[in-house]
């Protein structure tokens, strides 16, 4: 489990996360959900390690990530698999060197063990027959399966995903939504994405978190999302045009009923 | 206000080489780029080194018997003035001015692009050392393959010379040959090797910093790359001035 307490972060005069605190589970899925410039890639990037918070709490199953030596939170790193919003892949390498990439810097398997490794893990993302492609030479949606395939392959602890259906068409999402929430639960991985995508948190939204302005406002799943008494969450989620109509729809006939 | 910009940078640059300069977290991965990187920035640049050094010796030879029209003056001075000045400036200060643009610009528009689409960050989660996997096989392959371009900056440029004794009356292939072998003095090859080492490490690294520190997006990238060009050309003019005093005077 990952737990924020009290975490308040500032650039320059302007606080973007103001006493946040959260509790993220292992062996769920947990969104953070908010709109855009609400904090959540701060969040995201505080809890990493990439932002350093001026004052709360990070604790990576107990252990503080504010209070590790550089040395330790190397070793916490090794635990985490990310996926970032553009992939992030190595242009430079293949679809199999970019997921063998992890394997060679970090583990003692032989190269024999790291090519049954790489495509173990690209074959639990369907995605085989591209190995030897280059990402420029595959579709978004592969991307994020290389990434992800990427990701698992040290066999994570935690996995951050930071906006992963961005740039997909909204059935490619779906997949990706069901590959991560599958691997968190089949692995027992604490996982967090960064989402605005409705359907995802209707999806896979099992612990979610939304932020307004760099408040915690809210903490639920996606069964008590619609019945939130929240103004600004209820603003969030009927933003689309496709759930707003649906609202409207329901309200008239529920009325004429 | 642009010294205290100056200082920050020169600070920054300072923490990041501390950074690159790092043990490699795999030695076997270390070596692998590192001969990558003498076969992308080194040996790609060979063609280019010969293109310039033969036409410029070409040039250095006719401009040299132009000017030097004093009957007093021996005619093989010609291939002496040629040879020293290809030793002692053109195969290693201009030389590497022309690699700034080549080789720094290359090495900040990928380093930089991989800021951007943040491949830097995905090394820096997975717990890499990025500045160290990234930048250090460029340094290290750079500075080790430099002589060697300037060796063939040396021989391709004197081969320049010779083309014009031998395709044009201006001077005689026996006058040249005996010119560019006269009081020869072995300290400028090493004078030259010495600086050439000292260019391609500022070309390599300054290049690399300024990638490594983009911010944004494609334009910045573009930006990164005119930055290390001129600011790795005015480091290598800099060092030249100083580098010469030392090791000359």
């Amino acid at each position: 489990m990952i737990e924020v307490k009290n975490v308040t972060k500032s650039f320059d005069d302007k606080t973007i996360l103001h006493d946040v605190s959260a509790k993220f589970y292992t062996g769920k899925t947990n969104l953070i959900i908010g709109q855009s410039g609400s904090g959540k890639t701060v969040l995201m990037k505080s809890i990493i390690g990439l932002v350093r918070p001026e004052q709360g709490e990070i604790l990576y199953d107990g252990r503080n990530l504010l209070d590790m030596k550089e040395r330790q939170v190397k070793e916490l790193r090794k635990e985490i698999g990310m996926l970032f919003q553009g992939s992030a892949l190595f242009d430079s390498e293949t679809v199999l060197g970019n997921v063998m990439f992890p394997l060679m810097m970090f583990t003692g398997m032989s190269r024999a063990e790291q090519l049954d490794r790489a495509r173990f893990c690209l074959e639990r993302v369907n995605l085989q027959g591209a190995e030897n492609k280059y990402p420029s030479e595959i579709s978004g949606g592969m991307q994020k399966r290389v990434a992800i395939a990427r990701a698992i392959a040290l066999n994570p602890r935690y996995l951050f995903c930071d906006e992963p259906n961005s740039g997909l068409d909204p059935k490619t999402s779906i997949l990706i939504d069901e590959l991560l929430h599958d691997i968190t639960h089949e692995y027992n991985i604490t996982t967090i994405i960064n989402t605005h995508d409705m359907n995802s948190v209707l999806g896979i939204g099992e612990n979610i978190i939304f932020l307004n302005k760099g408040h915690r406002e809210w903490v639920g799943d996606k069964d008590k999302i619609f019945t939130t008494a929240n103004e600004a969450l209820n603003e969030f989620v009927f933003a689309t045009r496709l759930f707003q109509e649906v609202k409207d729809y329901i309200i008239e006939h529920g009325q004429k009923g | 206000m642009i010294l205290t910009k100056s200082l920050e940078q020169f600070g920054r640059y300072c923490v990041f080489m501390r950074r690159t300069f790092a043990l490699p977290d795999r030695w076997s991965v270390f070596g692998r780029r590192t001969v990558t990187e003498i076969s992308k920035l080194g040996i790609d640049s060979i063609p280019l080194v010969i293109i310039i050094s033969l036409f410029i010796g070409a040039v250095c030879t006719i401009q040299m018997k132009l000017n030097t029209t004093n009957p007093l003056m021996p005619a093989y001075s010609v291939g002496l003035a040629t040879r020293d000045i290809v030793l002692l400036e053109f195969s290693n200060s201009i030389l590497c001015l022309i690699l700034a643009g080549k080789v720094g610009s290359n090495i900040a528009s990928e380093i930089g692009t991989m800021r951007v689409t943040e491949q830097i960050d995905a090394l820096d989660i997975m717990g890499v050392n990025s500045a160290n996997y990234l930048v250090l096989p460029k340094v290290v392959g750079f500075v080790l393959f430099m002589p060697v371009l300037g060796v063939f900056c040396i021989g391709t440029s004197l081969l320049g010379g010779w083309c014009v004794a031998a395709f044009t009356d201006i001077i005689s292939i026996a006058r040249y040959t005996y010119g560019i072998q006269a009081y020869f003095t072995e300290w400028y090859v090493w004078y030259g090797l010495i600086k050439s080492l000292v260019f391609a490490f500022i070309i390599a690294s300054v290049a690399s910093y300024w990638g490594y520190y983009v911010k944004g997006g494609a334009l910045q990238v573009g930006k990164a790359s005119t930055n290390a060009v001129v600011s790795s050309s005015i480091l290598i003019l800099l060092f030249d001035v100083i580098l010469t005093k030392l090791l000359l005077q």
